[in-house]
């Protein structure tokens, strides 16, 4: 218990959620908490987050990108009105030396980008779930949703991801 | 089965295109495109290209990197790459090496940049066996605290690419054209162009690199050397690539904003 309050308070500290109660465990496990997942969002393979609300679903990419893809010095992204595909790129961000593709995890049109990203990029890094969302995209088939993983399968997936490597 | 045929079985097979002297567009164009459209593994060397070109990675702008005034009066190309990364001037004393690989093909690799870098710095480990002080520092190849090596790479949902430029030598002048960049690796320590880098052609013989690149790589894949024309591919191909040459009217505004910009700021 009292390692789980530390952890999360250093957690809240660094401005990320701490996983689902289950998650943190023994002290070999700490490190994974400051890999977040949060409830409420659908995640992709890919590492992209949807978080659904009414009539759209704004979309970034996940605590578990941004930290191996180390600092983000460049975001690209497309112009609202365009529209995405689902599990096809709609941008790229650049870390140091690297270009790593975006993709989308539903489909619909680009109703919103996030601007705030051309000068501030970092946000990624520091609020991949919140200030660092990338684009909100009016969902032209909602039952893709259905097909994300949610964030009990997203932790395993990640896990059993690093696991193997 | 002679013995490096028993060697390479269960490897994966990686096709190997030896050029010499391709234009830096032209390759840096078919590369894209067989990140994009191919499903298989690739290995490019191209030894030397054509003509001094200054390439600068995704988000590079020409003002921030280049001496803008000395690139336009002497006519120098400048392409912005796919890859990210910095800037480079390159020429006919440059060899390029690029691996292209499914995210699958080096067993227990993470397709991210620092895994694919760390990597790449064991196949060239091999490479520079004995021949100087190697090491990756900072994402580039030194010998020593000198760079010899520049890397950049991109990666998709279920690829990635890495490629290298090797300064086997170069010409001073060159590097003229290349402002100190605002982010530079701390090694560098703020030394201009001449004392951070060094000439691959003082530690190995050109040949002796490229052949035992080809054998490094044959640690991790079954190599078949393929003939391929940069030429006839860019032409066949309705791809449309990110790499792009910047015009010169691109250049000439850079270089008028960035002199606005100055005489603003003296202004104030």
């Amino acid at each position: 218990m009292a390692l789980r309050m530390w952890a999360s308070s250093t957690a809240n500290a660094l401005r990320v959620s701490c996983a689902s109660k289950a998650h943190v465990s023994p002290a070999f496990s700490l490190s994974r908490c400051f890999s977040s997942v949060l409830d409420g969002l659908k995640y992709a393979t890919s590492h992209e987050w949807v978080k659904h609300e009414g009539s759209v679903a704004t979309i970034g990419i996940t605590d578990h990108a941004q930290d191996h893809l180390g600092e983000v010095v460049f975001v690209e992204l497309p112009e609202p009105g365009g529209s995405v595909s689902k599990g096809n790129g709609f941008g790229a961000v650049e870390s140091v030396k690297a270009t790593s593709d975006v993709n989308s995890p539903i489909s619909g049109e680009v109703v919103e980008v996030n601007s705030k990203l051309s000068e501030a990029p970092g946000l990624i890094n520091s609020s991949p779930y919140e200030d660092g969302w990338m684009i909100k995209v009016k969902p032209s088939n909602p039952s893709e949703l259905e097909s994300l993983m949610g964030p009990k399968e997203y932790t395993k997936f990640c896990e059993e991801e690093d696991a193997a490597h | 089965m002679t013995i490096s045929q028993t060697r390479n079985v269960g490897l994966p097979l990686m096709k190997l295109v030896r050029w010499k002297g391709v234009p830096i567009l032209q390759q840096l164009h078919l590369e894209e495109q067989l990140l994009r459209t191919s499903s298989e593994n690739w290995c490019i060397i191209n030894d030397g290209t054509n003509d001094p070109t200054i390439v600068m990675g995704i988000s590079g702008k020409p003002a921030q990197l280049l001496k803008l005034d000395s690139v336009l009066n002497d006519r120098i190309p400048v392409i912005r790459r796919y890859t990210g990364g910095g800037t480079v001037v390159v020429d006919c004393g440059t060899v390029f090496v690029t691996f292209i690989c499914n995210k699958d093909a080096v067993p227990g690799l993470q397709p991210y940049p620092q895994p694919i870098m760390s990597w790449s710095s064991l196949l060239y480990a091999l490479v520079f066996r004995g021949f100087g002080d190697f090491s990756l520092r900072e994402n580039d190849y030194v010998f020593g605290n000198h760079k010899f090596g520049g890397n950049a790479q991109s990666i998709t949902k279920n690829r990635w690419i890495h490629h290298t430029s090797f300064l086997w030598d170069y010409e001073a002048r060159n590097m003229a054209y290349l402002k100190l960049p605002a982010r530079a690796p701390e090694y560098r320590v703020a030394r201009d162009h001449l004392e951070f880098i060094c000439r691959m052609k003082d530690y190995m013989p050109r040949s002796v690199f490229v052949d035992r690149t080809i054998k490094a790589v044959e640690t991790y894949f079954s190599v078949r050397p393929v003939q391929l024309e940069a030429m006839e591919t860019n032409l066949n191909s309705k791809f449309s690539h990110s790499t792009k040459l910047l015009t010169e009217q691109e250049l000439e505004a850079a270089a008028f904003e960035s002199h606005f910009e100055k005489g603003l700021s003296h202004s104030l």
